[in-house]
């Protein structure tokens, strides 16, 4: 079984970002690493191979300057080879651009299932996994919390306010990880070491067949027009115990669906 | 051979991370119970942190002095004990490599990568610790096989080792070091683990008293086969030249986190109207803490280059070791006193650094024997013609 696993790599979330005042996005000259997000789905895609007892992960992403240092994360990680999109023509790329662009190389990889996070930790916009299996006319299925795959079916519980729904769909399918539902492992040294030799498959927009000017800034369908500063975090309510403490307590649970 | 840089860094950031992400949050119930680390241990196993130092042809990972000593410093800020759990293993995987028959490094090391079969090292006696010359456990020959009696003290790891490097006085009357093979336990033939050591700190990892009765170790377990005889007292020392480069790094590992907590806490903490980082004499404290911290890694990181250079390196690797483990000292001390009434709690982990940095200054050969090995070695370096 081929799981491919799309992953983003974003300036590390420890160290404080900037914003380009010109382009208004994120300043990506930085090291970039694994986003934490989409290290589920690594997980989530090893166990699966690991249950099937064949197959590999493969792991496809998007990022400027040819970067792999998050990439190698995965590898170390256990995935086994990588196809990583880098053009200078994308620069400026909006969510249904990426889609078309991590579309086009899944293709290469020929999965039976695409995994990918729910949302990146720097754009979240959470679009990209439905527009993806859309580009690709495959099921969609979002916020996974389990998956299992048995003679071309995957049943998925996913995730919902209340609990979850249980779900089958026909392979090939794009299904989307909830964060926090599986453990990521750590990489081993062995496989640190191993990551180093790994095949990275870097490719351009001329190698997907992509033409330039339908993604970047060039093929942008959303604009930036203005950011701000977050507001800065309000101080909380104290409830001061006046014999019906715990009545507010729970009613503040309850407001914020807690409970 | 060195081990690339980028390669290095990555294995120490990956330590790092699960030091932060699932030990050091949990490290207190260990401590609290004196219960052995389990989960952590597991970890350590996946990561390949028993075979970090073997070579790669005996499926070790054949990493260097100076990447394996940012492993335990990094190792120690989270928990001392961790590195503990290590070292003896280390110190007797360095053994066998260096000293080992072809046939016993290719029957032990193997074994020894991944944290099944560990071993442990035992040198000191009730009566013998530093003077090493005053062992008195003895090995007997008898046809193929050599005859253990006495009692070895502070033995780490003793319990759940599978090999315990022993070091015991042979019929030449000079010292020999033995492959003991054994089962994990409180005893097998002949070999009892006599008493379980409480201690100041230093917890979460076993330290015992091991009785040998009539214990028989075949002849091919003499390290370095007929021409180990009577070596062991070397090839110990030599092991040891690595391990107080070890101690060394624990002992910067564990000042790193007593500043990081002090230097927190002096910013959150306000007196007479202000944070007590800003009181010059909780200032200078810090400034003189970060000081000794650093000397002491730079000391600890010197050693370590010298002996991946291939040098014997006893008056380093005892500099470093005496000026970390007293500075380290000094530092949890210190972080004490800028913590106040709270660090003398149990709430706040500076109460464990204080604990454990002693052990530092004492163990792997105590302040005053490392004085003694750097002057020895001086006059050496330094001789009037």
């Amino acid at each position: 079984m081929i799981v491919v696993v799309c992953v983003k790599q974003i300036p590390d979330p420890a160290d404080p970002g900037a914003l380009d005042p010109d382009t208004k996005t994120l300043k990506r000259d930085v090291k970039l690493i694994l986003d934490e997000s989409d290290s589920y789905g690594v997980e989530m895609g090893l166990q699966l191979v690991d249950a099937a007892g064949e197959g590999e992960v493969r792991l496809v992403s998007m990022v400027p300057n040819s970067e792999v240092s998050g990439l190698r994360t995965a590898l170390a990680m256990g995935a086994e080879s990588a196809v990583l999109v880098s053009d200078e023509a994308l620069a400026g790329s909006d969510a249904l651009s990426t889609a078309k662009v991590l579309a086009a190389a899944i293709r290469r990889c020929e999965p039976d299932l695409v995994l990918t996070g729910t949302e990146s930790s720097d754009g979240y916009t959470g679009t990209v996994p439905a527009q993806v299996a859309e580009l690709m006319d495959l099921p969609s299925v979002t916020f996974a919390k389990e998956i299992a795959v048995a003679d071309g079916v995957a049943t998925v519980k996913r995730q919902t306010e209340d609990g979850y729904d249980e779900i089958e769909c026909s392979l090939p399918a794009v299904v989307s990880v909830t964060a926090g539902v599986v453990e990521p492992r750590y990489p081993s040294f062995k496989g640190i070491m191993a990551a180093k030799n790994k095949p990275v498959d870097e490719v351009d927009l001329a190698a997907l067949g992509i033409d330039p000017g339908t993604v970047g800034w060039a093929g942008a369908g959303q604009e930036i027009t203005d950011i701000a500063e977050a507001p800065a975090r309000e101080a909380g309510e104290v409830i001061v115990d006046e014999g019906d403490a715990h009545e507010r307590i729970l009613a503040f649970l309850d407001d914020l669906k807690i409970l | 051979m060195a081990t690339d840089r980028e390669l290095a860094d990555e294995i120490v950031g990956t330590i790092r991370a699960w030091i932060e992400r699932d030990v050091v949050p949990n490290v207190a119930q260990f401590e609290a119970a004196d219960e052995f680390p389990q989960a952590m241990f597991d970890q350590m196993c996946e990561f390949g942190l028993f075979g970090a130092t073997i070579a790669e042809e005996y499926g070790g990972l054949g990493l260097d002095i100076t990447t394996y000593t940012r492993i335990i410093e990094e190792l120690s800020r989270g928990y001392m004990s961790l590195a503990g759990i290590l070292n003896t293993h280390k110190i007797a995987a360095t053994m066998i490599g260096r000293f080992g028959t072809d046939e016993q490094r290719r029957r032990f090391l193997p074994r020894m990568c991944d944290g099944s079969f560990r071993a442990a090292f035992s040198l000191s006696e009730p009566d013998a610790g530093s003077d090493t010359g005053a062992i008195r456990c003895r090995a007997e020959r008898d046809g193929d096989e050599w005859v253990i009696n006495g009692t070895k003290m502070w033995v780490t790891n003793g319990m759940r080792s599978s090999l315990v490097m022993l070091l015991a006085r042979t019929p030449d009357d000079r010292i020999t070091c033995f492959l003991v093979e054994k089962d994990p336990g409180e005893s097998f033939e002949g070999i009892t683990v006599s008493k379980k050591i409480d201690k100041l700190g230093y917890r979460g990892l076993e330290t015992v008293e091991m009785s040998y009765v009539d214990h028989r170790v075949p002849h091919t377990n003499l390290l370095g086969g007929d021409e180990g005889l009577g070596h062991g007292r070397g090839y110990a020392l030599s092991a040891l030249e690595l391990g107080r480069i070890n101690v060394a790094a624990r002992a910067v590992g564990v000042a790193q986190a007593a500043f990081e907590a002090a230097i927190a806490y002096a910013q959150q903490r306000e007196t007479f109207g202000k944070p007590i980082v800003q009181h010059q004499a909780i200032s200078f404290m810090l400034a003189e803490m970060a000081t000794k911290l650093q000397a002491a890694r730079l000391l600890t990181y010197d050693a370590a280059r010298l002996a991946d250079a291939g040098e014997r390196v006893d008056v380093e690797a005892g500099m470093a070791k005496l000026f970390a483990s007293e500075a380290a000292f000094e530092i949890a001390t210190d972080a004490m006193r800028i913590h106040g009434g709270n660090g003398y709690t149990t709430e706040f982990p500076v109460e464990r650094y204080f604990r454990d940095t002693p052990l530092m200054i004492i163990g792997e050969g105590t302040s005053e024997i490392q004085k003694m090995v750097i002057a020895r070695n001086l006059v050496d370096r330094y001789p009037v013609e």
